[in-house]
């Protein structure tokens, strides 16, 4: 064992390198060495709990810590570039479980040691807490992976009455609360009861609460699911008092938070919006379809276009991810540069199912990050573009959201492509996207649409050019 | 020693939510499952749990919530930073790759 103080100071030092780590990640250049600082940050706290007491039940500890190891590291090693999404939320469910069992650990202490009622008021409540935001956070989490993966439907799951039972479960979980702690000498109830309950409640509120959000609105929901998950290891922190886990956790909690805001900007949507609405549900029927018809392309005729064309902006969405197209995209882009073509890349951010997934795809398949424009850089010069190239993309080009104040969508800054010379859309069919929300920029007279499954679609333009 | 805590915990938020504000697109994703990583820090509380000298009785039921704690943790600790670098090793410009 040793110092106390030293041990202190260590966490100190941990917790410099987690803050250095963040910073870094914010930077492209920097990214990775801020995430290995951040990893020893990380490796430092373990050390130092694990030499902070004499006695520690170590065969459990390194039982959890080496199946616990080789099973993150598997499915980091294995996972797919386009299951980034549903991993991200599986992992961080299961932080959100870690901090309930420590909260439950806690209390189990307090019984077996004949504690509970010298424990204060607030101590109590605290553990509530944090089983509160683990429990939610951990079955919210598997819910959003099991929307992500399409295990469970990723359409918005709505009944009546459901802001009711929401409401029930807050109000059920604040009654065992006043029992738990401040009532407890009063009412004959057994403590241990009420956090069963608890833990319960906390299980069904988080699966309440995400199920009725739909696959679109993913990227507000997994980033706000990862603010509580530093939430829960902040509320942790204060059950067993330690400060490394209050900062770590606080960090997360708050740069989480940063997130989510700059995910519902980009929908120009509230959060309690997203949470609350059942945004696509079905309820969208604005403007009753769209006059005119779409001009179906071949994959010949879409090369003459491509082959013509100066420069090329490659707009991609959530269907490149279902359509594992990126791969292909990017053997399109290099043919076109061959050409003599300028070719870039402009990436919604909310595009696809988590803040920045895209971009991970793109990266996945080599394309520079020189070549990724953001929304903000390609709409003031989009009207001299030649060809753009929707793959897999719709709601965030739907020039109604600019256009029509009855769309679900107004408000929400989109790419402007149907301002460019020519458009073509790939896509399965005119249906529209996962929040049934129609588009007119099918119907334009600039548009050409490319019917089939996107991947095949551009290795056919990519056969059409090597010929 | 509480009020010492909820001032740690104030001045670390407001770290967070300045160290983010600045953050380009592109690398939101790799940002959030870094700080999905960060996050996993309860691993040391899960350890912490299992400290101490366990006096008989009932004590199977903590070292059975303290172990699982571990494991859930560590799966989001190492899964977490590995992930990340993963993702990261592939961000790359056109001067990297040649």
């Amino acid at each position: 064992m040793i110092e106390e103080t030293a041990v202190q100071m260590l966490y100190v030092l941990s917790a410099i390198l987690f803050i250095f780590g963040l910073k870094m990640l914010g930077n492209a250049k920097q990214a990775r060495q801020g995430n290995m600082l951040s990893a020893l940050g990380m490796l430092i706290a373990i050390v130092s709990a694990l030499v902070s007491h004499d006695v520690l039940e170590w065969q459990w500890i390194a039982l959890g810590m080496i199946a616990g190891a080789l099973v993150g590291a598997m499915a980091a090693r294995l996972v797919a570039m386009t299951a980034m999404p549903e991993m991200v939320a599986l992992f961080n469910g299961f932080g959100g479980a870690a901090s309930l069992l420590v909260a439950w650990s806690e209390y189990h202490r307090y019984t077996t040691t004949g504690e509970f009622m010298d424990v204060s008021v607030l101590s109590l409540l605290i553990v509530i807490v944090t089983i509160l935001i683990g429990g939610a956070t951990f079955t919210g989490s598997i819910v959003a992976w099991g929307k992500l993966s399409e295990k469970l439907p990723s359409k918005p799951i709505q009944y009546p009455g459901q802001q009711f039972v929401n409401l029930l479960l807050v109000a059920l979980l604040v009654g065992a609360a006043i029992l738990f702690a401040p009532l407890r000498e009063t009412v004959n109830i057994d403590s241990y009861t009420l956090v069963i309950a608890t833990i319960i409640l906390a299980c069904l509120l988080g699966i309440s609460f995400v199920i009725p959000i739909g696959g679109g609105d993913m990227p507000v929901v997994i980033s706000l699911l990862n603010s509580f998950s530093g939430m829960a290891a902040c509320a942790a922190g204060f059950v067993i008092t330690n400060n490394v886990l209050i900062v770590a956790g606080a960090l997360v909690g708050s740069s989480g938070i940063i997130l989510t805001n700059i995910m519902c900007k980009s929908m120009n949507r509230k959060l309690s919006n997203v949470l609350f609405s059942g945004f696509g549900s079905g309820k969208s029927q604005s403007g009753g379809g769209f006059q005119g018809e779409a001009n179906p392309v071949a994959v010949d005729d879409a090369y003459l276009m491509l082959e013509a064309a100066s420069n090329v902006l490659i707009v991609p969405g959530y269907g490149m991810a279902v359509a594992q197209a990126q791969h292909a995209i990017q053997e399109l882009a290099d043919q076109l540069e061959a050409n003599g073509t300028e070719v870039n890349f402009a990436v919604h951010p909310v595009a696809g199912r988590m803040p920045g997934h895209m971009n991970v795809l793109l990266a996945e398949a080599n394309v520079p990050y020189e070549q990724l424009k953001e929304m903000d850089d390609v709409n003031p010069t989009i009207e001299t573009v030649d060809v753009v190239i929707v793959i897999g993309a719709n709601d965030v080009v739907n020039p109604a959201a600019r256009t029509d104040e009855t769309s679900p969508i107004y408000g929400m800054p989109v790419i402007d492509v149907d301002k460019a010379q020519t458009v073509i859309v790939m896509k399965r069919s005119l249906n529209p996207g996962f929040a049934g929300i129609d588009n007119p920029l099918f119907f334009n007279d600039n548009t050409r649409m490319l019917f089939g499954d996107a991947k095949q679609s551009t290795q056919g333009l990519v056969a059409e050019f090597k010929d | 020693m509480g009020m010492m805590l909820v001032f740690v915990l104030i001045l670390a938020s407001f770290l967070g939510f300045e160290l983010i504000s600045k953050v380009p697109a592109q690398l939101h994703t790799p940002l959030m499952s870094g700080s999905n990583a960060i996050s996993g820090i309860t691993v040391v509380g899960a350890i912490l749990s299992l400290a101490g000298t366990f006096v008989a009785g009932g004590e199977g039921v903590r070292i059975v919530l303290g172990t699982l704690a571990v494991f859930f943790a560590t799966i989001n600790v190492v899964g977490g930073y590995m992930v990340t670098d993963r993702m990261l090793s592939m961000f790359g410009s056109k001067e990297d790759s040649q």
